[in-house]
Order: structure tokens, then C-alpha cells, then sequence
């Protein structure tokens, strides 16, 4: 064992690479490590976060669906309501109409059946008087006895 | 086993086990230990090494754990260069792997806050497991193609030296786990102050009446550590360098032994794997743990 210069010369060599370690080494690939690590952490959280989103959005389209289709179901029970509205009131209408036109027909009648009644009361007069011309062609001035028939005729 | 052989046999290890050094050898130590040589050389033998004294240089030593580190740690800040937030590449995806693998072991026994304790802990990890597994190596590659290449010069190749793993010299052990020491000693003033870490040196266990006790204590537990850590390294690489280096002997023998020489190196080089990996782990945890004692400022 023979200690000499040696020593010193190791002892320089081992400073030299522990510092050289230190300054280009270890602080470039620690850093880099660390970043690593940072963006790691970063993209589990993303996920994670994207994970929640994702039940968040689901659960979103569900309570939609579920609006929508009671929105639905609103609507073709209004229009059903309406429709049957529409139907009765188109039923109202039409019985009022029939009604009406039942009325008129009625007035109608009765205007029909005075006018024939009023015809038929002229013709009688007429025919009365022609009959009693007839008779009486002699005796009776039709001018004289004129109230007498229209008062006879009335009475029909 | 003739004298010869035993000889040869001790050539060869002692061959194994000497660096390549250049140093200082002085001209009055050349005639003590038979050199042709003095001023400033590479050392012809273990002997001149050792004359050589402080001033002498491992090339091997220095060579292998500056080439080591610098392609471990150029290729990492290569890839910490190019290094992307999203889905990593290959390499990337390596790198984070060790780094992510002493950041979690620095994380479980360090409790203070030091942006600097993590990237010590990287890079003796990595360095030390880089030296460690030249043992993997077969023993007589570089160290032959070294002599061949220094043959072509008309050097006697029994004469250049060439030791491969780092770990197996003390100095680098040493090196290491001194200034780990130093640092645990900063952060220890810096955090406890000096004040503080004084008490802690003499007032404990004993309280202020056993001030000699404690003392010796606590000096020993603190000089223990880097000592500690730079033998239980250098022990376990030297050990397993020199196993290798018995097991190669043995391909000299009959055809028998070389056979089971074969068996034995495989073996021995898978059960390697494990001590170098652990011995590396061990020194960081160790280093790491050290100075998370330095931070804490109660006992």
C-alpha cells in the first residue's frame, strides 16, 4: 500500500465528476422527471374531470328527454282537448242551424198557408158572389149588399 | 512446485499487483535497490515505487477511473441534454431508472435538505461500480496487450505494469472516503456549528465528567467512518482481484487444473458481480448516511 500523489489526483478526479454531476446531470433529469410528473397529474385530473362531465352530461340529456316527452304529452292533450271542443262546437252549431232552418221553414209554412188561406178566402168571396150573382142576379145589387159578403167571407 | 515454478508463480503475482507509476526516484536511493534509473521515471518495480515516496503518480489508476467516469458521466449528460418531458427513450429511460433508484434510496435515509447529497450519492454509485467491475475483465487482457504494445518499443514486457481496477488501490479508496469526510465534517459545522458539533464530539455518552471518555469515543466513531469505507472497498477489490489472479495461476498447471481453473473463474466472476454491485451500494448508503448524521443537530 503505497500512498502517494495518487490520492490527491483521485481525490481531485471525484470532486470534479460529483460536481459535474451535480451542475449537468442530476438538475436536468430531475427537472425533467418532475415535469413529467406534473403533466401526468395534470392528465389523470383532465380525465377525471372529463369522467364527471361526462356523467354530468348524460344525466343532463336524461332530465331533457324527460322534459321534452312530457312537453309532448302536454301538447297532444291540449290539441285533443281542442279537437273535441272543435267537434262539440261544431255540433252545437249545426243543431243551432237546424233549428233555425226548422224555425224558418215553420214561418215559412204559416206565411204560405195565410197566403193560401187569404187566396182561398178571395176565391170564395168571388165564387160566393158569383153564386149569389147568380142567385140573386135580380134582386141584389152586388154594390149594396157589399159589406154583407165581405163580412161573410171573413168568417170562413 | 520446483523453485523455479514458485518463482514464476510469485513474478507473476507480484507482476499483477504493482502500478504503473510514474515519479520522482531519487539518485542516492538507486544504488540501495539496484535501479539503472533515477529522476523522474516510471518505476521498473515495486521497490521503486515505494522510494519514490509521496511524489509518485498511478497512470494506470488515474487513467482507468478518469476514463470510467468521464464516459459514465458524459453519456449521462448527454442524455440529461437531450432529456424530454414526455415518453422517454431508450437511454433516457435508463438513466431515470438509476437516478430514480438513488433518488429513492437517498430519499429513505437522508432526512435533511441538501440539493447536493443526491447527485454525490450518483455519482460514487456509478463510479465506484464502473471500477469495480474492471474485475470482470480477465486478469491477463490489459495487462498482456499492454506488455505487447510496450514490446514494440523494445521494452521488456515483465517490466511494464498495468493494474486495472481503481478500487484495488488504497489511494482511490482513500481518496473517496476522505472527501466524504471533508464533507461530512463541513456540513456537520455548517449545520450543528461549531459549538454544537464540539458537544457533540465531548459531551456524549458520559456527559461533561467523562470528557476523556467521551473524547476517545466519539473520535474514534468519527475517524472510524472514513476509514472504514475506503478498507471494507479497497479489502473487497483487492481480495477479489487477487482470486482472480490465484485462479489464472492455475491455467498453468496440468490440463485438469486448467479446467476446473475455468469453472472456478466463471464461478468466481458471477458470485463478482454481486460484491462489486453491493460494495458500490454500499459506499453510497454509507456516505449518505453519514452525512445525514452531519444534519441532524439533536442526538
Amino acid at each position: 500500500m503505497n500512498f502517494n500523489l495518487t490520492l490527491i489526483g483521485q481525490m481531485i478526479s471525484f470532486g470534479v465528476f460529483v460536481w459535474f454531476t451535480m451542475t449537468y446531470v442530476w438538475s436536468p433529469i430531475m427537472k425533467a422527471l418532475q415535469e413529467r410528473k406534473a403533466k401526468i397529474a395534470e392528465g389523470l385530473a383532465a380525465a377525471e374531470r372529463g369522467h364527471q362531465e361526462k356523467a354530468l352530461g348524460e344525466q343532463r340529456a336524461l332530465e331533457t328527454l324527460k322534459d321534452a316527452k312530457a312537453q309532448a304529452a302536454e301538447i297532444l292533450g291540449q290539441a285533443n282537448k281542442r279537437a273535441s271542443e272543435i267537434v262539440e262546437e261544431a255540433k252545437t252549431d249545426a243543431r243551432g242551424e237546424g233549428q233555425r232552418l226548422i224555425v224558418s221553414a215553420q214561418a215559412e209554412i204559416e206565411h204560405e198557408t195565410n197566403r193560401a188561406r187569404e187566396e182561398l178566402r178571395q176565391k170564395v168571396a168571388t165564387l160566393v158572389i158569383a153564386a149569389a150573382e147568380k142567385i140573386l142576379k135580380k134582386e141584389i145589387d152586388a154594390r149594396a149588399h157589399q159589406s154583407i159578403i165581405d163580412d161573410f167571407a171573413r168568417q170562413i | 512446485m520446483s523453485t523455479a515454478e514458485t518463482l514464476t508463480s510469485q513474478c507473476y503475482i507480484h507482476h499483477h499487483l504493482t502500478h504503473l507509476a510514474l515519479g520522482w526516484l531519487p539518485a542516492d536511493k538507486t544504488e540501495l535497490i539496484g535501479s539503472h534509473h533515477h529522476g523522474l521515471v516510471l518505476a521498473a518495480n515495486a521497490d521503486e515505487i515505494a522510494n519514490m515516496g509521496f511524489w509518485a503518480i498511478h497512470l494506470d489508476t488515474m487513467f482507468f477511473s478518469i476514463l470510467l467516469g468521464w464516459l459514465a458521466f458524459s453519456f449521462f449528460r448527454k442524455v440529461a441534454e437531450r432529456a424530454i418531458v414526455g415518453v422517454p427513450s431508450g437511454a433516457q429511460n435508463f438513466v431515470e431508472w438509476v437516478l430514480d433508484f438513488i433518488d429513492e434510496n437517498v430519499r429513505g435515509s437522508f432526512t435533511g435538505r441538501n440539493p447536493m447529497v443526491a447527485p454525490l450519492a450518483l455519482t460514487i454509485f456509478v463510479w465506484v461500480f464502473l471500477m469495480n467491475a474492471m474485475d470482470l475483465l480477465p486478469v491477463d487482457l490489459l495487462p498482456w496487450l499492454w506488455g505487447q504494445f510496450w514490446s514494440l518499443f523494445g521494452a521488456n514486457p515483465h517490466h511494464v505494469f498495468l493494474r486495472v481496477v481503481p478500487t484495488a488501490d488504497p489511494n482511490t479508496t482513500f481518496a473517496m472516503a476522505l472527501m466524504v469526510f471533508f464533507t461530512v465534517l463541513y456540513y456537520s459545522f455548517k449545520v450543528k456549528g461549531v459549538g454544537g458539533f464540539l458537544g457533540e464530539l465531548t459531551l456524549q455518552p458520559f456527559g461533561v465528567w467523562g470528557l476523556p471518555a467521551n473524547i476517545i469515543l466519539e473520535g474514534i466513531s468519527l475517524l472510524s467512518k472514513p476509514i472504514s469505507l475506503a478498507l471494507r472497498l479497497f479489502g473487497n477489490m483487492y481480495a477479489g482481484e487477487m482470486i482472480f489472479i490465484l485462479i489464472a495461476l492455475m491455467y498453468s498447471g496440468s490440463t485438469v487444473l486448467s479446467v476446473s481453473a475455468g469453472g472456478l473463474q466463471l464461478v468466481w466472476a458471477l458470485f463478482h458481480i454481486l460484491i462489486i454491485t453491493l460494495q458500490a451500494f454500499i459506499f453510497m448508503v454509507l456516505t449518505v448516511v453519514y452525512l445525514d448524521m452531519a444534519h441532524q443537530t439533536h442526538h
